[in-house]
């Protein structure tokens, strides 16, 4: 409730303030458009006695498609005194409540004229008080039937098709009506209902059987039907008003004019009545569903007003005409970000499409296309075909087919997204972790690397999330062991991990269609045979030629290990580590790790040089002869440890590549499946790759389980981790054995990494393991790091699940742009 | 980390005078990275050598309150050579620890700190971004020998290329104190970074070393950006007051040193030219808001600013940066508020649909295409074309004909490093011409620069006009 005098309240401190009135009324007016936008109820609490008043809120109403209605409070003049009197503060006199009531009673006539759709008078204060509110559900909202529904589109007079498609979508006829409804009544068993779009008139062969089966299943409740632009010129032409007797509308006549003389007084004005009482929309499921004839854009749906009728009817032009002198259509669909799903018809189309959570479902039956049913929530289409041309459209909706595009609607409208849907605050829900928020200053960095360096976004379906290391350890010498990992996992209470072999190079998404026509058909890009991306969505090759043979490779790889089939995909979507390091980190290699082992080794060849021989003078005094005889074979065992991830790449088959996830195929994201399926696919394709033919070769991660409550268990990965480690490997990865594990404070890590002494030394510096050196090491926090690896899990599996539901680009992109924004954060790059 | 100091004047151990240290024994100093050691490796009447060996704490440099935090990459990780080369660790170790010798002064030999005496200087690894060359370039003009050793990245890995350390010899007959002073001033200007946060009181540091010596150094003004670590306003502090009698222009210096870094294409004639050529295409189109796609630096706002045609001027680019320096260039904290309510920066991309880019009689894109890949221009033709649409769009990118006659770029390699692709006139005039012909604009292509016979000009530009 929004009352004048809060309001002066708030803006002047004095409720009485009457010179605040017209500023009062402003933030009024603000408030109400406010919850109003926001769709929800508003009650005005002021005086409105003045036309001038009133109108500024039947205004605002009509601006946000609500209906208003108003309750007039016309008591006795007497008793308005009387209370005027009781509120010493409102001290207006007596002339003024007068007025007042002059105003009330002359307004009284007009209100309804005025706009209000409901007028409610209570006159006497016993009235008043007996009074209570009751809130109608508005016609067009049926929030409360969550279906299932069958939504078929427009009929035009093809009731022969129609029959069958009811009969293949499971109707029977329960029943006959009688009289002027003459006909079958259809229904479905197992209560499904059906909805039609409109347009049930005009063209076809029998648009009285259309009109009067619909009718018929309506009344029976096994049906909802919406009005078309046709049903409704067809109720002006009976009704005798002067239409255009064009488009079919003559073929309905003809049918009229056909029934016997008797009859057609009373069918003429029964079909009338059903098709005028249509409500122009329907919103329905928890307004999760909106069925409009022309579609219906988000702020109209479930409101009331002409405006509304209009749009859900006829759709929205943009004012220009086409080739065919028909109106261009505002493509309202190209811009729908609505959370209901919307089905329409009205606008043929060759086939039913998604685009942004909307379909069309008129198939163009009457015109030789078929009649397309969606399945709701099923969200299958269900078509029979037209029996012949019944009529000839104004303009071929088939395109010819050199003009076809060869990417969906979806694709094509998902070339470009919108910088409103990365940039600013943004939450993004995730299944696994809630809403994550999204903070404004990381997503500028995030929109330059998007921008500047990433591939397409059609193709950025995943990014890999951070990973944190395990608990700092206490052991001498050592800054991570295995022991820290697996208490981790068995203080969230999850017993089973997986440790995997960690493989030094680059992390890489890799993308591989069975060919260029499966990548076409589900990433919506033409050309291409697939792609391998950074954990920055960048290109990883700069060479197509290396790039293309590293796909070839997995290609032939899932191909002869039978993948395409055993799955029932014709791509996949790996996460892998490609080697060598050196492939990928040249620059890192060239600026910083080959110049400090090169500058520290000449240095402290140097030093020790000129110690030695202070040394033998004997000076007076300590030096440091053994520190840097230390020094030097730390030095040189850095040197050795980042030339083992390091080799000549001359050629692509000079390449690695270790996947490690199969994260998603055409039937689905596989996070539903543990570690131990994702290694044994994996492992598939390592043995049917056949290296040596100058291709990169695919390499089995090595892999052990272990039960975290087991000494023994644990005992013999540590001594495995030992000899990774030992062998210049870079250590191991602990993760549960389900690929999502929720411990006892939630979402558990989806892995924790443990590395080896000898390759912390690339991390921490060549001289970390150094005890005072160590020591200080030993204190890090990995708070932010490990919420920074589940918020970015999360929106990774988001992204992954978003797109295999097919949902609209934008809403995939929103989640690894994300992932991006949350790596830019400043955090501890060692960890 | 190591560097040592010989003479052989005798007798050589009056070295240790000179210093104040003792050759017989080891002096420590504590500093706030670590720890410097003097000590002598050999001392005879004939010959005497010093040593100072410098032990940096690695750790300490990444979290100690000395550490630099976020100042420069190679002190945020742990992984970094500054242990091991000489750099302004090493000029503020020769500070502490020779602080009276480098002042001139010397309680027990005052008259030999005054005359030349034959030095030479050893530094075990002294890192040259500039290469040896730069290293004579410094020392050479002071009358030093130098002697250099190229130092190898990694033997395993030749490919890698070679490394920017240089073992080095400097031999010289001169006063210790004056070596010291050179020493301080150069070696952080040979390594290009400073461990420091450079303040006011560096340039006073810079003229106190600098004196008798930098004001007629050849590189003197090479010497003095890089000392100042290339905060432009000390800089030009520091070389008005070295030059107060040759009047040197402070901004011709610092357009110099544009000069030198954009090493192609003779940036001012030719960037000027290009957008003069942008400038004089909208004018003559009649627009009056534009906004500049990639504006960069803000360059052709400035220019377009000048000209009250130009209504509504709005910059966007997709780096925070760029934006932030040109706020900065375009002096936003001191423009009149008429001329500022004209202008708008904002950040967005080329890659995004935007709606705040429509509305506007003119869109341009100055050397921008070309920083995308050549796979994401569907999308910025659709961002431009379709959805920004504006009456005019221009565009400039190179003519990769012309660049055979640049003669410092080797054939086949881009004139910046980030240009994804450069087009031929051909290959541009297909891009316009089809782009053109989907979105209803007409095109034309005008070359900008000197234009060559056979290749064409260096610049080309496109203009595409909305059909009605």
């Amino acid at each position: 409730m929004v009352s004048s005098d809060a309001c002066r309240g708030i803006v002047a401190d004095d409720e009485n303030d009457q010179s605040a009135t017209k500023d009062a009324f402003d933030v009024l007016h603000y408030i109400a458009g406010v919850r109003l936008a926001r769709g929800r109820l508003v009650v005005v609490d002021a005086t409105n006695v003045q036309h001038e008043a009133r109108k500024g809120l039947i205004d605002l109403a009509r601006r946000h498609h609500v209906l208003p209605a108003a309750i007039v409070f016309n008591v006795r003049e007497e008793l308005c005194l009387e209370r005027n009197r009781s509120r010493p503060e409102r001290d207006f006199g007596p002339h003024v409540v007068r007025r007042q009531m002059q105003d009330l009673r002359r307004s009284l006539r007009s209100l309804q004229r005025e706009g209000f759709r409901y007028v409610h008078v209570l006159q006497t204060p016993e009235e008043i008080d007996a009074a209570f509110i009751e809130r109608q559900p508005l016609w067009t909202n049926k929030k409360s039937e969550h279906g299932p529904f069958d939504i078929i589109g427009d009929v035009h007079g093809c009731t022969t098709e129609l029959e069958r498609l009811l009969g293949e979508l499971g109707y029977v006829v329960e029943g006959h009506a009688d009289g002027a409804w003459d006909g079958p009544i259809y229904a479905h068993p197992a209560g499904r209902k059906a909805i039609f779009v409109g347009d049930l008139a005009d063209r076809g062969p029998r648009i009285l059987d259309a009109i009067k089966l619909v009718r018929n299943m309506v009344d029976n409740g096994s049906a909802l039907c919406v009005p078309g632009n046709h049903d409704v010129k067809l109720v002006r032409a009976l009704r005798g008003r002067d239409v255009q007797i064009t488009h079919g509308l003559a073929d309905s006549l003809a049918e009229f004019r056909a029934l016997p003389d008797e009859l057609r007084p009373q069918v003429s004005t029964a079909v009338c009545e059903f098709l005028d009482g249509l409500v122009s929309h329907y919103v329905l499921d928890e307004a999760r569903l909106v069925v409009a004839h022309a579609g219906l854009i988000e702020n109209l749906q479930g409101r009331s007003s002409a405006k509304v009728r209009d749009f859900a009817m006829y759709g929205e032009t943009t004012g220009e005409t086409d080739e065919f002198g028909l109106p261009v259509r505002y493509n309202w669909a190209a811009e729908y970000r609505g959370k209901a799903m919307v089905v329409y018809g009205h606008t043929p189309v060759p086939e039913s499409e998604w685009l942004n959570n909307t379909i069309n479902v008129d198939t163009g039956c009457v015109f030789g296309g078929s009649l397309t049913a969606l399945r709701y929530p099923e969200r299958a289409l269900v078509s029979v075909p037209g029996e012949r041309t019944y009529c000839e459209p104004a303009k071929p909706f088939i395109p010819s087919t050199e003009a076809a595009t060869p990417l969906s609607a979806q694709q094509t409208h998902d070339d470009v997204l919108d910088i409103d849907d990365v940039i600013g605050k943004r939450f993004v829900r995730t299944r696994l972790r809630g809403t994550i928020a999204i903070r404004e200053d990381k997503a500028v960095p995030a929109l330059e690397v998007m921008s500047r360096f990433a591939v397409h976004p059609k193709w950025i379906i995943y990014l890999p999330p951070t990973m944190s290391p395990s608990e700092t350890s206490t052991r001498p010498g050592l800054l991570e062991h295995p022991a820290e990992s697996f208490a981790y996992f068995r203080h969230q209470g999850v017993a089973k991990v997986i440790c995997q072999e960690k493989h030094m190079g680059s992390r890489a998404v890799v993308i591989v269609g069975r060919d260029e026509d499966a990548i076409r058909r589900r990433f919506g890009i033409e050309g291409e045979g697939g792609i391998c991306f950074t954990r920055t969505g960048r290109r990883f090759f700069e060479s197509p030629d290396v790039e293309s043979a590293l796909l070839e490779s997995v290609r032939r790889a899932a191909t002869g290990s039978g993948l395409w089939e055993s799955l029932d995909t014709d791509w996949l979507c790996l996460d892998a580590e490609l080697m060598p390091w050196s492939a990928k980190a040249q620059d890192l290699l060239r600026e910083q790790y080959a110049p400090v082992g090169s500058s520290g080794r000449s240095a402290l060849e140097a030093a020790i040089a000129v110690l030695d021989r202070a040394q033998a003078r004997g000076v007076d005094g300590q030096l440091p002869v053994e520190r840097f005889a230390a020094r030097i074979t730390e030095i040189e065992r850095y040197v050795a440890a980042y030339r083992g991830y390091c080799w000549l790449v001359a050629g692509p088959s000079d390449l690695k590549i270790a996947p490690f996830h199969l994260l998603a195929t055409e039937h689905g994201v596989h996070v539903d499946k543990d570690h131990g399926w994702h290694m044994e696919q994996v492992a598939k394709l390592s043995a049917a790759c056949e290296p040596g033919d100058g291709m990169p070769q695919i390499m089995k991660t090595e892999a052990r389980v272990v039960d975290v409550t087991d000494e023994g268990s644990q005992a013999g990965a540590t001594d495995w981790w030992a000899s990774l480690t030992a062998g210049g490997g870079e250590g191991m990865v602990v993760k549960p054995f389900d690929f999502v594990a929720r411990g006892s404070r939630g979402l558990a890590q989806p892995a924790v990494k443990c590395r080896g002494p000898e390759y912390l030394r690339i991390i921490y510096g060549p001289e970390y393991d150094e005890p005072e050196h160590l020591e200080r090491l030993r204190s890090r926090t990995l708070g932010r790091k490990r919420s920074l690896a589940l918020a970015e899990f999360a929106l990774g599996i988001e992204a992954l699940e978003r797109f295999n539901r097919r949902e609209p680009l934008r809403r995939v992109h929103e989640c690894v742009f994300g992932v991006l924004a949350m790596e830019s954060e400043a955090v501890d790059p060692r960890l | 980390m190591l560097l040592t100091i010989s003479t052989t004047h005798e007798p050589a151990t009056d070295l240790g005078y000179l210093l104040h240290k003792n050759p017989d024994r080891v002096h420590e100093f504590s500093l706030s990275f670590g720890r410097a050691l003097v000590f002598y490796p050999e001392a005879s009447p004939a010959r005497c050598t010093v040593a100072l060996l410098l032990e940096i704490d690695p750790i300490e440099l990444v979290r100690g309150k000395s550490g630099a935090g976020d100042q420069g990459f190679a002190l945020s990780d742990y992984v970094n050579d500054r242990p091991y080369v000489a750099s302004s660790f090493m000029a503020v170790a020769l500070n502490a620890a020779f602080r009276s010798a480098i002042a001139g002064r010397s309680t027990h030999r005052q008259d030999l700190a005054e005359v030349d005496i034959p030095l030479v200087v050893e530094i075990a690894v002294l890192p040259s971004r500039g290469g040896d060359e730069f290293i004579r370039k410094l020392f050479e003009p002071l009358g030093y020998d130098v002697v250099t050793t190229h130092l190898p990245l990694d033997d395993r890995f030749p490919e890698w290329g070679e490394s920017t350390y240089y073992r080095t010899v400097l031999r010289i007959t001169a006063k210790l104190a004056d070596v010291l002073r050179h020493l301080t001033v150069l070696i952080p200007v040979l390594d290009g970074w400073k461990h420091y946060w450079v303040g006011d009181d560096e340039v006073e540091k810079l003229l106190k070393r600098g004196e008798g010596w930098l004001a007629s150094h050849p590189e003197r003004d090479t010497i003095a950006f890089r000392y100042l670590k290339r905060r432009r306003n000390l800089m030009r502090m520091a070389v008005e007051r070295l030059t107060e009698e040759e009047t040197a222009d402070p901004d011709e210096v610092e357009s110099a040193r544009d000069e030198e870094e954009a090493k192609l294409e003779r940036p001012v004639s030719l960037h000027e030219q290009r957008l003069g050529a942008v400038a004089a295409v909208l004018k003559s189109a009649g627009a009056h808001r534009v906004v500049d796609l990639g504006c960069g630096e803000g360059k052709l706002i400035e220019r377009l600013l000048k000209d009250a045609q130009f209504e509504r001027i709005v910059g966007m680019d997709v780096s925070h940066r760029a934006l932030e320096r040109a706020a900065d260039k375009l002096h936003f904290d001191r423009m009149p508020s008429k001329q500022r309510e004209r202008v708008e920066l904002i950040h967005g991309s080329l890659t995004y649909r935007d709606k705040r880019l429509s509305g506007y009689d003119a869109a341009t894109l100055v050397e921008v295409i070309e920083h995308l890949d050549a796979a994401r221009l569907a999308t910025l033709e659709r961002v431009i074309f379709e959805a920004a649409k504006p009456q005019t769009v221009v565009v400039t990118t190179p003519n990769v004909e012309y660049n055979v006659k640049f003669e410092t770029l080797e054939p086949g390699t881009p004139r910046h490093k980030d240009h994804r692709f450069e087009w031929t006139r051909a290959e541009f005039e297909r891009w316009g011409t089809d782009a053109s012909t989907r979105f209803g604009y007409a095109f034309r292509a005008i070359p900008v620069g000197p234009e060559d016979p056979n290749v064409g000009a260096p610049t080309q530009m496109g203009v595409f006009t909305l059909s009605n």
